[in-house]
């Protein structure tokens, strides 16, 4: 099944995602319309609370049970992610075609066993040369799987591989077990990597030694990134595009250039000016993120926008698109020179 | 470095903790602060800066009475406060406080506002009943709660506001001096720039000298006068602000500030990077510490461990080839 290759490669359509919680239904995702194009790599930003890990686990599938998603459509590769059948989800989609990072590569291991068993593991099930539904694990696939494991393990710069392979996860540092974890992500030839705030658990030196290592691998294999992170910094690193998020809605697509110099949304424009820099005097935004329970009607952000009006708290802004690939929702975008 | 009298003297501080084997028996010592000698200022900000496992925690633990240094001395107002008893400890540190990553997590649920905030009073102080309420009353408003919070309990305000009040009741005993230990780690930039004027904002009105540890340089650089960069235990650099981030003495400082990413700026990523991972502090190696991921090691940086050492137009750094 391959789809055309100008298409865009994960375009996701008006979905919403609701968690059943003891205090009631909580909105956490809001008609969320998102496009990923192949070979991209894409920095979904917002604070915390916004729903960008939630974005990530609902392409995943990987959702809680108290989670409900609907919406028109997840089109990966030209099939609908929402109605999938589960078994071929399981089977096709995650750990192969869609593959994670996680942020802390720590807990995402095994402790009790080393880090070879859990790479050969992996590979056992996820190996791109696996057939769907195959059992057993012949022994041709076997010697492939190890040679593209060691080639791969020396391509992220990590060394002494064969000793590595038979050490423990505590045995290797932090910036070590991320690279791993990349290489794991790398493995089954995806065609997406989702990387959830990939460097948040890392030191600055070895941030930037893994968000070069990501860019690189990403533009080598031609795969798709969708890196979540707080931190506007590591998305001016590495994205092409840049997506915001605030509680649960998406705000500003952008290409990564104009998202920084102009951006059309207040938001975004406060959320830059709140970084520490010399230049300018310390800025936060007031207020506090929303309740997602009982959420603001209308535009979610116009309790703390500078801009709001009647309008904002009637009803949601539609996309408007102030300048080409420059996409926002909002009634009163700012000027887009 | 300014000439008003230092309100905190640190003399070769060190702390090691032991290195136990599977019988107990002590194998070796991890020195998480090896000798750090420098002064803080009456009123400035001095910031510490490094990555994990630096130290820089412990040092301001040390500070504060929390670990007990292994040698060395540390002066408060004029009075080494190392070596002494917890009870002789107390009356000094009452000048000295120590305010934990999240200050409202520190919060008894139990307690209400109001009597979490005269607890401190009731220890350190003789006011009375009513004296103490008008302290209360006097700090939340610095910091900005109202008053009505005082019968809340910390479940009831948000976790903006139990910081608030973590931070209330560290200025309750009117404290000289605040180890504030990565104060902003784990907030949201919007919510992060409102806590760092509220830190400003307090060191004005009580006249308050902070010791400022991060490992967030953009963040540093924006509240301290100067800076003290260390790297496994020991003060690499120390200089004022300025001088640090604009021209870096110490090939550790550049290679760190080359390495933080500047959104709209250059992107780090692209340029020369520092190789490899810092080495355990279990296991130290020889000379400079620095010299395994050093872009300018010489077969000296082996032999000899360089000292912090004043250099011309100011500022110190501990390398041979500084200038």
């Amino acid at each position: 099944m391959i789809a055309p290759m100008d298409a865009d490669l994960l375009s996701i359509r008006d979905v919403s995602v609701s968690f059943t919680t003891e205090s009631g239904t909580a909105h956490v995702l809001d008609e969320i319309s998102l496009t990923l194009r192949r070979g991209e790599i894409m920095g979904l930003v917002g604070e915390s609370g916004c729903g960008k890990t939630t974005l990530a686990r609902t392409i995943l599938g990987a959702l809680p049970p108290n989670a409900r998603a609907r919406g028109t459509a997840i089109t990966f590769d030209g099939r609908d992610l929402l109605t999938i059948d589960p078994r071929e989800a399981a089977d096709q989609i995650r750990g192969r075609a869609i593959t994670f990072v996680p942020q802390d590569p720590f807990s995402a291991f095994n402790p009790l066993f080393t880090i070879g068993d859990q790479i050969f593991e992996l590979l056992r099930w996820k190996s791109p040369d696996r057939e769907a539904g195959e059992r057993g694990y012949p022994r041709t696939r076997r010697r492939a799987d190890h040679e593209r494991a060691l080639a791969l393990l020396r391509r992220v710069q990590l060394p002494d591989i064969e000793r590595l392979l038979r050490k423990y996860p505590h045995e290797v540092s932090g910036g070590q077990r991320q690279r791993l974890m990349i290489a794991m992500a790398l493995l089954p030839e995806p065609r997406l990597v989702i990387a959830d705030e990939p460097t948040t658990a890392l030191d600055v030196t070895i941030q930037a030694q893994i968000l070069r290592l990501l860019r690189e691998l990403a533009v080598e294999r031609g795969v798709s990134v969708l890196l979540t992170t707080h931190d506007l910094g590591v998305a001016w690193e590495i994205c092409d595009r840049v997506t915001v998020m605030y509680a649960g809605q998406a705000l500003e697509t952008a290409p990564i250039e104009a998202f920084f110099r102009a951006p059309a949304l207040p938001y975004t424009r406060l959320l830059l000016d709140s970084l520490p820099s010399g230049e300018n005097p310390l800025r936060g935004i007031a207020g506090d993120v929303p309740n997602l329970v009982n959420p603001p009607p209308g535009c979610r952000f116009h309790p703390r926008c500078p801009e709001v009006s009647d309008v904002c708290r009637a009803s949601r802004p539609p996309t408007s698109e102030p300048a080409p690939d420059h996409l926002v929702r909002c009634h009163h975008p700012l000027a887009v020179p | 470095m300014s000439e008003t009298p230092a309100i905190l003297e640190l003399r070769d501080v060190q702390t090691r903790f032991p290195i136990r084997n599977a019988w107990g028996r002590r194998v070796s010592w991890l020195r998480a602060v090896d000798g750090v000698s420098m002064d803080v200022a009456r009123g400035e900000v001095l910031g510490v800066v490094g990555e994990s496992g630096c130290g820089k925690t412990t040092l301001g633990k040390t500070i504060a009475g929390i670990h007990k240094p292994s040698g060395g001395a540390i002066r408060f107002e004029g009075n080494d406060i190392s070596r002494l008893s917890p009870r002789e400890g107390r009356a000094f540190r009452r000048g000295l406080q120590y305010c934990y990553q999240d200050p409202g997590a520190s919060l008894d649920p139990r307690w209400t506002i109001g009597g979490a905030l005269a607890e401190p009073l009731v220890i350190h102080t003789t006011l009375s009943r009513a004296e103490r309420a008008a302290r209360v009353r006097e700090v939340l408003a610095a910091v900005g709660l109202p008053e009505g919070h005082l019968d809340l309990y910390p479940h009831e305000v948000s976790g903006g506001q139990q910081r608030r009040i973590g931070l209330a009741r560290i200025l309750m005993v009117q404290p000289g001096l605040i180890v504030l230990d990565e104060p902003t780690s784990g907030l949201d930039v919007s919510v992060q720039a409102i806590v760092l004027r509220l830190f400003l904002d307090l060191r004005e009105r009580f006249g308050l000298t902070y010791l400022f540890i991060s490992h967030d340089l953009a963040v540093v650089r924006l509240m301290s006068q100067r800076i003290a960069v260390m790297y496994l235990g020991k003060v690499v650099e120390l200089g004022a602000t300025d001088q640090v981030f604009t021209a870096p003495r110490h090939p550790y400082t550049q290679s760190l500030l080359a390495a933080v990413p500047v959104a709209g700026g250059r992107r780090v990523s692209a340029g020369a990077l520092l190789q490899g991972e810092p080495p355990s502090p279990e296991n130290l190696p020889g000379g400079c510490r620095f010299r395994t991921r050093c872009p300018r090691a010489e077969a000296l940086c082996a032999a000899e461990e360089p000292a912090l050492r004043r250099l011309a137009g100011g500022g110190q750094a501990a390398c041979h080839f500084a200038e």
